[in-house]
């Protein structure tokens, strides 16, 4: 890294730039979405949900990767999205675009709430009760049966054309196309956030957070706002997800979606936001495909894939030292 | 009126020390690795599993089964902590909480794949079945049997950590793992033998709660969030703050899941988040 002053003040605003430059796999992951969009008419709901899956990574990605806080409680987070638009519906608001903004800022509301107690905690603390919240928020969608529907779900859900042209088929086609639409929107909001100074103080907090108030940046303040706008985009995702499937039910809220977010996360590529919403595909794609194969099973598949992803670097560095010292100690004795 | 409270409380205490002996190793883990093991429940759930499988098909009775299994949980523990657990010390946090998650999975996995999704019951021996009234407080003599093992599993890991050699060890270690390091206390060993007791331990948990809770495959991510909470609450690395926070657990979940069941196990989650909140080292734990 250059200091500024060597390079004058073009270079600090180069940093910026390249930030804000797209790259080959972008472009590419964005094209095959179109490409499979048209060509892959049967595929619709999965590519839907997929893309789903991948605003909520980077939600968690922006936490994650950036601002260096694992949250295993997102699952609130994309549920109260989901139940905001589904209670919307059902109570009569049925305009889908006002229904995504109203939700995406309830579950933004909650995370700012939220953010007030985890702001001055570190590290396990931080995901001990970011699981919590999202085992309160677990159990009161559970209890409250007369406003969310329990396990069986909200009934009724229905909604208007999309800017009263576009009206959801069975097919899923419009749904795909708007699911696109979203998460584009999402992915260049979050891009262009991590690119600016805001988004480069968030790695400060990754990075050393004695520092940053030297640099006259509340650490406080920027993990407030970085929660706050990560529980809106997981909302986003989470109304999203039940606008287009028309159903809502606890599974928006389980831990089991959590754990799925963290594990596109780093499956993907912590820090990278391109890297999960490959990740989100391939997970999506991988779980239809192996859950048709053997639905009872998943759950060990998943868990290898997942300890043997994080185990292979650590394993490959322990058997290559141990070779290196062995063959050090030989040819010692030689 | 009384009596109900009496033998709810006696019914928490009950569930307290079995919490206590699930969760034990993990405030160990947590204190001394600052390791984040999702998957300590899972060595619970293969626990009771382990006893089921001896009284079953091996036929060895009840009594004795409860130290098999302990001592199958010590040997498991040091192998698995041997193998997989310490390579994971230097990884990032994220790592080390997605390792441990995958492991929960695979575990319910495999326990779906062996012992099927439903509950399977222990056939208790009839000198632990049935119940005692001591005036008009009836108590259940597997409860009774249960805390008297869980408070000789206190003594004994209070003895240990207080009074011997290897228990100066684990504090300095958890005070300052470095520092222990450079006075010559192997630590990598220290490591291995506070995982294998702490395995050992939950083992012996898992296989005593077969019978009060019930374990199905399903049972580490249920307990995950309690044994996390326990730890926590009670200050990482602290027995005895576990202990406090085990015994507060258990009677606090009875008595709420009695008298409010609607409250569910809201009560505890927000009572946890907010002691977590206001003393973020836990209760018996030091600011770091």
């Amino acid at each position: 890294m250059t200091s500024p002053s060597e390079n004058g003040p073009l270079a600090e605003t180069e940093v910026f730039r390249r930030g804000e430059r797209w790259t080959p796999l972008e472009y590419g992951f964005w094209a095959c979405v179109v490409v499979a969009g048209l060509t892959l008419p049967g595929y619709s709901l999965l590519l839907s949900q997929a893309l789903i899956m991948g605003v909520f990574a980077i939600a968690l990605d922006l936490l994650i990767g950036f601002a260096g806080v694992t949250s295993l409680g997102h699952a609130a987070f994309f549920g109260m999205g989901g139940y905001t638009a589904g209670l919307l519906s059902v109570h009569g608001f049925r305009e889908p675009l006002m229904d995504l903004i109203a939700s995406a800022c309830v579950a933004g509301a909650t995370g700012f709430v939220c953010s007030l107690f985890i702001m001055r905690l570190r590290g396990i603390v931080v995901v001990i009760v970011t699981l919590i919240i999202g085992l309160v928020v677990y159990e009161f969608a559970n209890q409250a049966q007369s406003i969310t529907g329990g396990e069986t779900g909200l009934e009724g859900i229905d909604y208007a054309p999309i800017l009263g042209l576009f009206e959801f088929d069975i097919y899923g086609r419009v749904a795909l196309w708007y699911s696109a639409a979203v998460a584009l929107l999402a992915y260049l909001l979050l891009r262009h956030v991590v690119a600016t100074p805001f988004g480069l103080s968030l790695k400060g907090l990754r990075e050393n957070i004695e520092r940053l108030p030297a640099l006259g940046i509340s650490p406080q303040r920027r993990l407030m706002a970085a929660f706050a706008l990560s529980a809106g985009v997981a909302g986003l995702a989470g109304a999203l997800l039940v606008e287009t499937t028309q159903f809502v039910s606890l599974e928006v809220v389980s831990f089991d979606r959590a754990a799925a977010g963290l594990i596109i996360v780093a499956l993907g590529g912590a820090g990278t936001l391109i890297g999960p919403m490959v990740g989100a595909v391939v997970f999506i794609v991988g779980r239809d495909y192996i859950s048709a194969i053997d639905p009872l099973y998943w759950y060990f598949w998943l868990g290898l894939l997942l300890s043997g992803s994080v185990f292979a670097a650590p394993a490959f560095k322990a058997i290559r030292a141990a070779l290196a010292s062995r063959a050090h100690s030989r040819r010692a004795v030689s | 009126m009384i009596a109900t409270i009496v033998s709810l409380g006696f019914d928490g205490i009950a569930f307290g020390v079995v919490l206590y002996l699930i969760t034990c190793g993990l405030s160990i883990t947590m204190g001394l690795m600052n390791l984040p093991n999702m998957a300590h429940a899972s060595f619970a759930m293969f626990g009771g599993y382990f006893t089921l499988e001896l009284m079953r098909v091996g036929d060895v009775p009840f009594l004795l089964a409860l130290p098999i299994t302990f001592i199958a949980g010590l040997i498991a523990g040091a192998v698995m902590e041997r193998l997989f657990f310490s390579l994971l010390y230097q990884e990032s946090e994220l790592n080390q909480v997605l390792f441990t998650i995958g492991i929960v999975f695979m575990a319910i996995g495999a326990a779906t794949f062996f012992w099927g999704t439903w509950q399977q019951p222990l056939k208790m021996p009839p000198y632990l079945s049935g119940e005692i009234e001591i005036g008009r407080v009836t108590i259940s003599v597997y409860r009774a049997f249960i805390i008297v093992v869980g408070g000789l599993v206190v003594a004994a890991m209070i003895v240990a950590i207080d009074g011997t050699l290897w228990g100066a060890k684990i504090r300095a270690a958890v005070d300052n793992r470095r520092m222990t390091a450079s006075c010559g206390v192997n630590v990598a060993m220290l490591f291995t033998t506070a995982f294998s007791i702490g395995t050992g331990l939950a083992a012996l948990g898992g296989a005593l709660s077969m019978n009060l809770v019930g374990i199905d495959p399903f049972f580490p991510l249920k307990y995950l969030v309690y044994t996390l909470i326990v730890v926590v609450v009670g200050g990482l690395g602290s027995i005895k703050g576990a202990l406090a926070a085990s015994l507060l657990l258990g009677i606090g979940d009875i008595f709420v899941k009695y008298y409010y069941p609607v409250a569910g196990s809201f009560f505890i989650y927000v009572l946890a988040a907010a002691l977590l909140i206001a003393r973020p080292q836990g209760l018996f734990g030091r600011p770091a």
